[in-house]
């Protein structure tokens, strides 16, 4: 069977493969700022807390790892609200669920970085007077933030490719965008021609510039 | 004194290697006979270890010849007077014959001492089970490690561990055994049994090349000493002609740095 | 709920097909990924490249957008797979590519010296990659490795959205039928946790099992 390119109908269309892009790293972002907010406190009530409290975060922890983020995506969007009694939109809900998601990752890397500040500048905090929370916010989460750098790069750039989930509940974002081209016109090759390296080079791009941003802060 | 073998074990010709602009080899000729210990040594970058490296071809030479036994290491003959590069089928088989002790040990970490040793034998040399183990047992016990047949390398000190690398060399009935600074790595203290046991080699014969900074080594146990610098073979004699020159000055400017190394 | 109860067989059969194909994708990918990653390490320069780029292609895009591509486009060109054999072609395709990762980063870990030692006795290729290069390597290869079987396990969920009836889709249906989805979501939560959590626990059992392996 022959086949002949023309990729037409997406370059008309091509702005809701531009403008989902945008979405997508919209999503993404937010989902990681929000992901920290959650990972962070996390991180810090097990490296201080008691056993039960270390077990519920472990729990939460293995929990969402574990469990594919379809099935994260469906339980959060389809049912919570048939719980709660409430509606929200696609995008609210996704926005939820990938940070909720991001949550899981961000707790480990910022455990595995707060373990990893040399005891050493404690101990230098603590020889100067710092107080507990002093040392916390002056001495060890600096220094955790530039141990966990790459992580946090990485783990953005995948949060940033797992917003293709978001199209299957319509969330007009980047795939969401190419499925609608290609039920629309069948051009199947020539719409993920576009948008595979879409993804490919704007994930290249943020790693070197995650990458920029790093050499001004790493640790030696 | 037995007069050397005419034909000599390792037969080195105008070899030269270059690393980019580096010329880290530039002509050397060797020649080493049978049941010589002969010792090279020099500054760092004089290109010493890489000339040991070449000879079992862990590392490639660009012009000249290198012969173990009679046979070009590096190269095979393509036909026509071209020289092609060696397989690795042929490179394993010119190893076999070639024993080398290195300076970090590389032991094999997931395999016991005897293990370690029984290896080659096994696969290389294709030894039933049995003879490997008993041949490596003995070369263990023979360089002083009767009781730690079984023990993992991880739970050997680095004397211990550099003598099984010796074990692992000699066990294979080598033409010619390469030590490349096997003792560089270890505590001072330990220095001395892994020295003692090379002595002991060379006393029953074995023929060897060693690359060191032990002075005092070298000076007890080399039959010719070689000092290399730039890439080239500077002087070479026996201990007593090399250590004592007083007309050649970067061989004096080296051993004084040597000399104050060690005070 | 009663339905719920009585769809537990319905859930079952999803559960089947979500653990055959997960089986099928690990296997593939595994001897397409370590024969692979042993050639990116070990080849020649026309060996390396064109690994390099399929494995850095396919971990640069969504699970996804792969699983569409293959889905739409194999029949266009003239391949005519089932959908069951689209997806795991995709996903094998995907899982190979992580695996080649794995791979090259448990042989490059192990220092050059043991594959210089392993020559100096006469060991010829195979016989190092046997016996001294991948003894190490499987140690530093089996943790990462489950992450991979896990993230499979986690990614045929998507399978689900072009037609297959595993266990996410067979969740689908069955609220679609009886209403009740917070339930059934957290059943399947909790059935693709215990594999996984399996899993992982073996990854951990593996890790300590060789852990006498000190460097």
């Amino acid at each position: 069977m022959t086949y002949h390119l023309n990729y037409d109908y997406v370059w008309r269309h091509f702005s809701r493969l531009s403008w989902g892009l945008v979405l997508s790293l919209e999503l993404a972002f937010v989902s990681i700022l929000i992901g920290m907010a959650i990972g962070l406190s996390l991180a810090l009530a097990y490296t201080s807390g008691g056993g039960f409290v270390r077990r519920a975060v472990a729990g939460y922890v293995e929990f969402i790892r574990n469990v594919p983020l379809l099935l994260l995506v469906y339980l959060i969007f389809y049912g919570v609200p048939s719980v709660g009694g409430f509606a929200y939109d696609a995008t609210e809900s996704f926005v939820i669920t990938l940070s909720v998601y991001a949550g899981a990752t961000m707790v480990e890397v910022f455990r595995a970085g707060l373990a990893a500040v040399p005891r050493g500048l404690i101990d230098a905090g603590k020889a100067i007077g710092l107080t507990g929370w002093q040392r916390l916010i002056c001495v060890r989460l600096p220094t955790m933030f530039r141990i966990v750098l790459p992580s946090l790069s990485n783990a953005f750039v995948s949060l940033f490719k797992d917003t293709s989930l978001a199209s299957v509940i319509a969330v007009p974002e980047l795939t969401y965008g190419a499925q609608w081209i290609n039920t629309n016109s069948f051009r199947v090759i020539e719409v993920w021609s576009v948008v595979a390296p879409m993804y490919l080079v704007t994930g290249y791009a943020l790693l070197f510039l995650l990458q920029r941003l790093e050499r001004r802060f790493t640790v030696h | 004194m037995s007069e050397p073998a005419s034909v000599p074990v390792v037969r080195i010709r105008g070899v030269k290697k270059a690393f980019g602009n580096n010329r880290v080899l530039d002509g050397v000729d060797l020649d080493v006979h049978k049941g010589e210990v002969v010792v090279v040594i020099g500054p760092s970058g004089s290109g010493k270890t890489t000339l040991l490296r070449c000879i079992n071809l862990l590392e490639t030479y660009d012009e000249g010849s290198i012969q173990v036994d009679g046979v070009e290491v590096g190269f095979r003959d393509g036909g026509e007077g071209v020289r092609k590069h060696r397989h690795d089928r042929d490179l394993a088989r010119i190893r076999a014959d070639i024993g080398m002790v290195f300076q970090l040990f590389n032991l094999f970490p997931h395999l016991t001492a005897r293990e370690n040793v029984m290896l080659g034998l096994r696969k290389v040399r294709g030894r039933t089970p049995a003879d490997a183990k008993q041949i490596a047992e003995q070369w263990l016990a023979r360089v002083g490690l009767g009781d730690k047949f079984d023990s993992l390398p991880s739970q050997l000190s680095g004397g211990q561990q550099q003598r099984v690398g010796i074990a692992r060399a000699v066990a294979m009935g080598p033409k010619v055994l390469l030590l490349d600074e096997i003792t560089s790595a270890l505590d001072p203290e330990l220095v001395g049994e892994v020295l003692s046991v090379v002595q002991e080699l060379a006393r029953d014969g074995m023929t060897m090349i060693v690359v060191t900074h032990e002075m005092t080594f070298a000076r007890d146990v080399a039959t010719r000493i070689v000092f290399m610098d730039g890439g080239r073979i500077q002087i070479q004699g026996t201990p007593r002609e090399v250590l004592s020159a007083t007309g050649h000055d970067r061989l004096k400017a080296f051993l004084a740095r040597i000399e104050m190394k060690h005070h | 709920m009663l339905y719920a109860i009585q769809s537990l067989p319905f859930l079952w059969d999803g559960l089947l097909i979500t653990l055959q194909v997960s089986a099928l994708v690990v296997l593939l990918s595994l001897i397409a990924g370590v024969i692979l990653g042993i050639g990116i390490v070990y080849g020649p320069p026309w060996l390396y490249w064109p690994i390099r780029i399929y494995s850095d292609f396919l971990r640069g895009i969504p699970l996804l957008v792969l699983i569409f591509f293959i889905y739409y486009a194999l029949p266009l060109i003239g391949v005519n797979f089932t959908n069951f054999m689209s997806v795991v072609v995709a996903l094998s395709a995907f899982e190979a590519a992580h695996i080649i990762e794995v791979v090259r980063g448990a042989i490059q870990s192990i220092h050059r010296g043991q594959n210089e030692a392993a020559k100096a006795i006469g060991l010829r290729f195979t016989q190092r990659l046997l016996h001294v290069i991948a003894p190490q390597a499987i140690r530093r290869f089996l943790p990462p490795w489950i992450n991979a079987v896990v993230d499979t396990v986690k990614g045929s969920a998507l399978v689900s959205l072009v037609g297959i009836v595993d266990l996410t889709l067979a969740i689908q249906q069955v609220i679609g039928r009886t209403y009740v989805p917070m339930p059934l979501y957290i059943l399947g939560a909790i059935m693709y946790f215990v594999i996984n959590y399996i899993l992982s626990s073996a990854s951990r059992a593996l890790e300590a099992r060789f852990a006498y392996i000190r460097e």
